[in-house]
């Protein structure tokens, strides 16, 4: 199986969609000739023309909403956004329009869009370019929220959000651009709404997404070595949220963790919670507890930066507790 | 291109009278060139919009139609003037202000007046209400209620157009606070810049809710604001229907043939409040203003100009007009009759399978 990049992985999945259905078209900024602020589209540009692959002005209202109109009239469109701290100005578009014109037309317009871009933390990049902002769009019924953690899942659910007749917004992660993995080639489709056991375990249940798989599979390690055997889960895909594979595993366990980047207050750790003890209640031995950032804006300073965000750390402490092994 | 006066004064009558013949005569003018079938159509539309209009004000008044909603009256030259030039596949867009055009555009009265009611038969099952009309066999692509959001929508279907290599055209109107606001700037600019076959109608009756537009746009006259796009532009009286038809034919061409935008600032007055829960005078405005703009009426006008040159008859008109308030009963009898949503719609419509 060939090994590549996160970010190869992705725009291997755009091309293939590209090639496999010419409505679909990619628009943002720098996605043509620069090849993409982080290289994500890149080569697409040569391969398509400038008839699909679209160089914006820095005006993300007027392309998401022009993309928007472009669905209502047949096109599937992508739209690159250079990061989703930018995506906050096309935010009325996106739930006010893509998110709400399927219903408020009474089942007459679809919006099959794919609103995408890099997400999440970064190195250093201070309070307005390094956030979490996925329970924004979780919480808008209409939309799909993906968030993928490998390479293969990055290709596989990109793919199915192309084909998806709904508004998807997917959050890629900053860091893991670089990340290598393997990666089925042609028809590799993940669907939406399907979770990922990472690791299985049989000690506790640690919930975690995008870059936090990560973290929460270098805690799992830690904590085997404590004799500590940590099931993970990615759920991958936000909304629609796969609570059951999530209740399966509480049943097996008894104990969760969610770890996530987001801030604490109304984060998507706050409603898997909800989710877990309406349906699970019976067989929880602890509260569930939550591994998230800080609830502040994201400091600049590397050391305040390192306190900001969940690590191994955090999410082995927060282990231990709700095993009660302090 | 002949363009309206946007002067607000009410001081000389004489002088405003003098304009008006002169309005009237120009109007007979292009009427002359017409078909008397097409003018005849013209009138009936706009004589619906008015009594559908008037109607809905009774509705909301009882208590059938809820929310907010934003009456049409006075407008009615814009909406039929500009739609009259399409094609059955063009593409209409509109603010929340939206029965007109959709009247214009032919929706059946009974769905709309069916969707004003909140009931299933309504042209989107009863689930947007006003301001969101939707007709897609119709083209008709929404009333979107959020200021200035459309305009990047428009831009969008229009850049669909191009794509597919469809000859379509899309019309999007919007009042004339939207001028300011940021979604008109960067759709304007990319519709220019990517060559949209879009044609851009600010319906200028000159309030943004309760505020003139000279308090709130840096310019008088709005059209010019495309002069930064370096957009072909145009203004033009909006209470006279052929004068609105001939400016949106123009620029259609140029969208069809040459696959480039324009900005039309139609200059038009609204009657009504800006929705049905403002008063019509009296906060930001006098009731001596409002009368002045309504001598200008444009069905009045067209009905004088129609006349002057022997098209209708003032029996015609009657019995036209009896025959469109029948409609527009039988449109209420339809929505009275329509079945309420029942639960099972609450969840479904968010989405697609």
């Amino acid at each position: 199986m060939p090994v590549m990049q996160y970010r190869e992985a992705l725009n291997q999945a755009m091309r293939e969609e590209m090639l496999r259905d010419d409505r679909v078209f990619l628009l943002g900024e720098e996605v043509g000739a620069y090849n993409g602020a982080y290289k994500v589209s890149r080569g697409l540009l040569d391969e398509f023309g400038p008839h699909r692959v679209l160089d914006t002005p820095i005006a993300e209202l007027g392309f998401t909403g022009l993309a928007v109109g472009a669905a209502m009239a047949g096109l599937r469109p992508i739209v690159e956004v250079m990061t989703f701290n930018f995506s906050i100005l096309a935010l009325d578009q996106v739930v006010n329009g893509a998110a709400k014109m399927l219903y408020m037309s009474g089942g007459q317009f679809g919006i099959p869009m794919v609103l995408r871009g890099p997400g999440g933390s970064a190195h250093q990049l201070a309070a307005q370019h390094s956030q979490a902002l996925e329970a924004w769009y979780c919480h808008v019924p209409g939309l799909k929220v993906v968030m993928p953690a490998t390479p293969a899942d990055a290709k596989g659910l990109l793919k199915s959000a192309i084909r998806d007749d709904n508004p998807v917004v997917f959050i890629e992660s900053e860091v893991l651009y670089g990340m290598k993995g393997d990666v089925p080639e042609g028809e590799h489709m993940i669907p939406l709404g399907v979770a990922d056991i990472k690791r299985p375990g049989n000690d506790v249940t640690v919930i975690a997404h995008s870059k936090m798989v990560h973290v929460a599979m270098e805690a799992a390690k830690e904590l085997e070595a404590e004799g500590i055997d940590a099931e993970v889960i990615d759920p991958r895909t936000l909304r629609p949220l796969d609570t059951g594979t999530l209740v399966e595993s509480l049943k097996k366990t008894n104990r969760a963790v969610i770890v996530e980047e987001g801030w604490p207050f109304c984060g998507v750790g706050a409603q898997i919670v909800d989710l877990l003890q309406a349906q699970a209640f019976d067989y929880l031995d602890a509260p569930i507890l939550r591994v998230s950032g800080a609830d502040v804006p994201t400091p600049y300073s590397k050391s305040l930066e390192h306190l900001a965000f969940p690590d191994p750390r955090s999410v082995v402490a927060a282990v231990r507790r709700v095993l009660n092994r302090q | 291109m002949k363009s309206g006066s946007t002067a607000r004064s009410v001081a000389n009558v004489t002088e405003t009278n003098g304009a008006e013949t002169s309005a009237s005569s120009a109007l007979a003018e292009r009427a002359r060139r017409l078909d008397a079938s097409l003018l005849k159509d013209l009138l009936e539309k706009m004589l619906l919009i008015r009594r559908f209009e008037e109607k809905a004000a009774e509705l909301y008044a009882l208590g059938k139609i809820g929310g907010f909603c934003h009456l049409y009256i006075g407008q009615e030259a814009v909406g039929v003037g500009a739609i009259s030039f399409l094609g059955p596949d063009d593409y209409i867009f509109c603010s929340y202000r939206d029965h007109g055009q959709a009247l214009a555009r032919g929706m059946d009265p009974g769905a709309l007046m069916a969707e004003l009611c909140g009931k299933t038969a309504g042209c989107s099952k009863g689930k947007g209400g006003s301001m969101h009309l939707f007709d897609k066999r119709l083209g008709f692509y929404g009333g979107h209620a959020i200021v200035g959001a459309h305009l990047p929508l428009a831009a969008g279907a229009a850049f669909a157009s191009r794509y597919l290599r469809e000859p379509r055209v899309t019309l999007c109107f919007f009042g004339d606070a939207t001028v300011n606001i940021g979604s008109f700037h960067e759709s304007l600019n990319l519709a220019q810049l990517w060559k949209l076959p879009v044609i851009f109608i600010c319906e200028n009756n000159e309030f943004g809710m309760g505020t003139p537009i000279e308090k709130t746009a840096s310019i008088v006259h709005l059209h010019e604001r495309a002069c930064a796009y370096n957009m072909a532009h145009a203004a033009v009286d909006g209470m006279d229907v052929l004068a609105v038809r001939d400016a949106v034919g123009e620029a259609v061409e140029r969208a069809r043939k040459d696959s480039l935008p324009t900005l039309i600032e139609a200059r038009t007055y609204r009657y009504m409040g800006h929705s049905m829960s403002d008063p019509t005078h009296g906060i930001y405005r006098t009731k001596a203003e409002l009368e002045e703009h309504r001598r200008k009426d444009p069905i009045k006008r067209f009905i004088s100009a129609l006349e002057g040159i022997g098209v209708i008859t003032q029996e015609y008109v009657e019995e036209t007009d009896n025959r469109i308030r029948e409609i527009v009963e039988q449109a209420v009898v339809f929505a009275d009759q329509s079945r309420e949503p029942g639960p099972e719609e609450l969840l479904a419509d968010v989405y697609l399978p």
